[in-house]
């Protein structure tokens, strides 16, 4: 008896997830047709979106940026010393920024400022039936609510991360020229010398990966509040739900920055 | 009723997690007549709608609307159906982060090329139709529970519907304002026309604006009577509701013979 109520209970779990990753599969080629189908976009559309996922992270970017590249700063030329390779400081700071920690950190700050708000608007909008509104005005939310942030959050993700970079490695240069007194040339020289095209692209692959990862699973999580197995309903449905997006990006963007590290490499 | 009906529930059955819901519904909508639903809360009546709107999918049966089968239809042709439904929904779903002029214009701004002078002289034609001028800027959440059904209904109204669903015009409301919910109502459907679906517990108000009246009672549909004809029917069904609800109806024929 117990045997087969704990397979029913773990059969049901299964099936629940196996409906939600095809629920966000089907979603997410919804979204992509809609991006591409006639007509196109109002710009305004696009430009709001921009504005609330891009330019209003740009604060909390720099901060992250600058205090990352310090702290890679600080802990790099200690290391660096013991070998007496403190004119590597550069290097180490922009590779590790443009690589790995400019477009993870940016995406993981993404997912805290804006995803969770997608997340949460979209789920309001969801349990209040302004999506069902939507529909029976034959104004699909795929493409009028969903496609504009998808397009915006993409856009959004490469330049945040340029910004991230670039802030954190002037915030490593304040730390290793000004604070250790390493050679402002040799700082940025050897920057100059050891980062290639392809570390570039790397970072620009992963942000445009992470970009369409948080803003695929905010949005879907917001959009099937009303499916969850807990219950999507109410403030606290919505909270859950957002709660929940908020880790499933987080720990999908470090998943996903393995392989496509593994990939690229 | 003797035209072919517009809208045309077969049978339909619907499950919600281990609750079944609707038991085989059976309705005809007609054409430029007002059909009331009216029940008990929790008896599934919204649940209807939801299903004319191809909101929710029924387990078994058929939802016919203009003679096709909305769930065996493309997502394209679905749309274009709905292009005829306005909808004015339990709390309105309005747009909260829009103006009540937002609101209204949201359709023609999304689902037609009218340039904005165009827009604005129709979206304050409707709200003028509402008793709503001077709201224009406000938000959804600066207004009253019945100027926010008002303008749901004028966002319902501003493309010229050919059928409108009201879920509930008057739950939350005060007498007054209830009242003037249905003046608007009669307001709107002598100008535009539109067939109107209602789903209402308010009985017996809404018996004046009805043509048609159904009970739902425990997931079936009753027969769609005249009101004069519900409030005097034989079915027991019917006549425990009215008693309930109205009180016992003097029939002189049927008391005096």
């Amino acid at each position: 008896m117990f045997l087969l109520k704990a397979s029913e209970a773990l059969g049901s779990h299964f099936l629940y997830y196996v409906n939600q990753a095809g629920r966000m599969g089907i979603f997410l080629l919804r979204v992509f047709y809609n991006i591409l189908k006639l007509p196109y976009y109002k710009v305004t559309h696009i430009t709001k979106q921009i504005y609330v996922i891009g330019t209003l992270s740009i604060f909390v970017i720099f901060f992250t940026g600058a205090f990352t590249g310090m702290v890679l700063a600080l802990q790099g030329y200690n290391t660096l010393r013991k070998f007496g390779s403190e004119g590597l400081l550069g290097s180490a700071v922009a590779l590790s920024l443009i690589r790995e920690l400019g477009p993870v950190l940016t995406a993981l700050m993404v997912t805290g400022r804006a995803g969770s708000a997608i997340c949460a608007e979209i789920g309001i909008m969801r349990n209040s039936e302004q999506i069902d509104a939507l529909e029976c005005m034959a104004i699909d939310p795929h493409k009028y609510i969903l496609a504009p942030k998808f397009i915006a959050t993409i856009i959004s993700m490469p330049l945040l991360t340029a910004i991230f970079d670039v802030v954190g490695i002037l915030g490593g240069y304040v730390i290793g020229v000004g604070l250790m007194g390493l050679n402002a040339g040799a700082y940025f020289s050897g920057m100059y010398k050891d980062v290639e095209f392809n570390d570039v692209y790397m970072g620009i692959i992963k942000s445009l990966c992470f970009g369409l990862i948080v803003v695929w699973v905010c949005s879907s999580k917001g959009y099937f509040v009303h499916t969850e197995r807990k219950g999507g309903f109410g403030a606290e449905g919505v909270s859950r739900v957002t709660t929940s997006a908020v880790v499933l990006s987080s720990v999908a963007i470090l998943v996903f920055d393995y392989f496509i590290t593994s990939l690229l490499l | 009723m003797n035209d072919e009906p517009i809208i045309q529930l077969i049978d339909v059955h619907k499950t919600f997690g281990t609750q079944h819901v609707l038991k085989g519904i059976n309705l005809s909508i007609y054409q430029g007549k007002t059909t009331v639903i009216v029940g008990e809360s929790g008896q599934g009546k919204s649940s209807v709608i939801k299903h004319i709107l191809g909101l929710v999918r029924p387990d078994s049966g058929k939802v016919m609307v203009y003679g096709k089968d909305i769930n065996r239809i493309s997502k394209k042709e679905l749309k274009e159906i709905r292009t005829n439904f306005g909808v004015l929904f339990q709390n309105a779903a309005l747009f909260d982060s829009m103006t009540v002029y937002e609101n209204v214009a949201l359709p023609l701004r999304e689902r037609t090329k009218k340039k904005d002078e165009e827009i604005s002289v129709i979206v304050n034609e409707k709200l003028k139709m509402m008793d709503l001028e001077g709201s224009n800027d406000k938000y959804p959440a600066q207004l009253s529970g019945g100027m926010r059904k008002r303008v749901g209904l004028a966002r319902a109204l501003v493309l010229n519907p050919k059928i409108v669903f009201f879920d509930e015009p008057t739950t939350g409301l005060d007498v007054a304002k209830s009242n003037d919910m249905y003046r608007v109502f009669f307001r709107t459907q002598s100008a535009l026309g539109y067939t109107a679906v209602i789903v209402s517990h308010d009985v017996p108000k809404i018996f004046k604006l009805a043509d048609y009246v159904t009970l739902m009672y425990q997931g079936v549909l009753q027969e769609s009577l005249a009101p004069e004809d519900f409030q005097t029917s034989e079915n027991p069904v019917i006549r425990d509701f009215v008693e309930k609800t109205m009180g016992r109806i003097y029939d002189s024929e049927k008391v005096e013979g």
